[in-house]
């Protein structure tokens, strides 16, 4: 595999993975339990929608098709989206949705943090702004983690709960292929090794101040590297892609 | 060509003038997001960076750019958008701080802000109408995702806090 054909691989997973989040994140609107938590549930979707925004426009820019962000987004199908699973699961009650976000954002918080040092300009730069981003949503998750945690028995069990059908989605996140392989040589990308014990312990701290236990490892999810995913990705993309597949090039 | 008529610091002055869509109180270019100006054979770039990545107010700033330097006779203009160096709070003046407690919004205390700490429990707020310190986080996300929700516990107002980024 080529550089080129490398960075347009990584920042295509970066805006994946940003953008299906983003989406889960937006579906919310209105349906915060609270309406701070709207509000916080709704600005986290933007800061993901924009991050996405910068990934898949450099990814295009890399591809150089003459392509835009806007058709990296709508017109591609569910087997070219290279997202980690955990980002499309449905959000079932607000626990799902906490637990998730804390996974979620303290590996964001670690993965961008060190590519900020990356030898890619571009993937630098958003990852300097994205940081910053997810300092507060990584503090939002945290914060809910040990409230729900900690609040009654009925907060204490859901939360539990929505850990333990999470977990098998955690392996994912520190899988690597080819793209990484051929990146990691260049200093443009990351081991994703390297991050894994940071991960592990802060997610574990907070679910251990939170009076919760962590999950048990037992079988993990995989798949999102190749393509293939779980049932839901498909509904998102088609209520995503609706309006562009349906009236192609339609502006507002 | 076009631009003759114009230096990079007339430019700079006539955009000076344009507000923060969502603070109008302080400008563009107060609030640090007016990066350069460059001028071209071929006519006139203006630099910009977001806040936040995903701010929505960029494309009307970027709209109001090319209006306001198309009526002042610069035509031919290009906005870029930068992330490099990320925008930080730091880059707002002291003027555009005091502007923003006027209007009633905290503005961002120190720029020590990087750090992996619980939000709520590490901050000391000022309210931007009675100064009391006794102030309460409601919500680390406002009606902006560069702004969280907090209350005066001694004059009882709600207020918006600028976060520090």
């Amino acid at each position: 595999m080529k550089k080129q054909e490398a960075i347009y691989n990584y920042a295509l997973r970066l805006g994946d993975n940003s953008l299906v989040l983003g989406h889960r994140l937006a579906e919310l609107c209105s349906k915060g339990p609270i309406l701070e938590e709207d509000l916080a549930l709704t600005n986290m979707a933007l800061d993901h929608i924009g991050r996405a925004q910068a990934f898949l426009n450099y990814a295009a820019q890399v591809e150089a098709k003459n392509k835009t962000a806007d058709d990296l987004a709508y017109k591609r199908g569910e087997r070219s989206f290279y997202n980690n699973l955990i980002m499309e699961l449905p959000d079932k009650d607000f626990a799902s949705t906490i637990a998730r976000q804390l996974i979620v954002s303290t590996f964001e918080y670690f993965l961008y943090t060190e590519l900020m040092k990356s030898k890619d300009e571009t993937i630098a730069a958003i990852s300097a702004k994205a940081v910053k981003e997810v300092r507060y949503h990584l503090a939002h998750s945290s914060d809910w983690t040990c409230r729900l945690g900690e609040g009654t028995d009925l907060s204490h069990e859901k939360m539990q709960r929505a850990f333990n059908d999470v977990w098998m989605f955690t392996d994912e996140l520190f899988e690597m292929n080819e793209v990484d392989e051929v990146l990691i040589k260049e200093g443009i990308a990351i081991d994703l090794n390297s991050i894994k014990p940071l991960w592990f312990n802060h997610v574990k701290e907070v679910i251990e101040e939170a009076t919760l236990k962590l999950p048990e490892t037992g079988y993990m999810q995989t798949g999102g590297r190749k393509g293939i995913h779980t049932e839901y990705l498909g509904h998102i993309l088609s209520e995503m892609q609706y309006l562009q597949r349906a009236y192609p090039t339609a502006q507002w | 060509m076009v631009n003759t008529l114009h230096t990079k610091q007339d430019i700079f002055n006539i955009l000076s003038f344009i507000p923060d869509p969502e603070i109008p109180v302080v400008s563009i270019k107060e609030m640090g997001m007016l990066r350069d100006v460059v001028l071209t054979d071929k006519g006139c770039e203006v630099i910009i960076t977001p806040t936040y990545t995903g701010c929505p107010a960029m494309g009307m700033i970027e709209d109001d750019i090319k209006r306001v330097l198309k009526e002042n006779g610069v035509s031919s203009v290009n906005v870029k958008l930068v992330y490099a160096p990320a925008w930080t709070t730091d880059w707002m003046t002291t003027e555009a701080k005091e502007k923003m407690r006027k209007y009633g919004i905290a503005p961002p205390t120190s720029s020590a802000c990087n750090k992996l700490t619980s939000f709520s429990k590490n901050n000391l707020i000022k309210c931007p109408r009675c100064n009391s310190t006794h102030t309460e986080l409601i919500s680390m996300f406002g009606s902006t995702a560069c702004k969280a929700l907090y209350k005066c516990d001694s004059c009882k107002e709600p207020f918006e806090y600028f976060k520090c980024h």
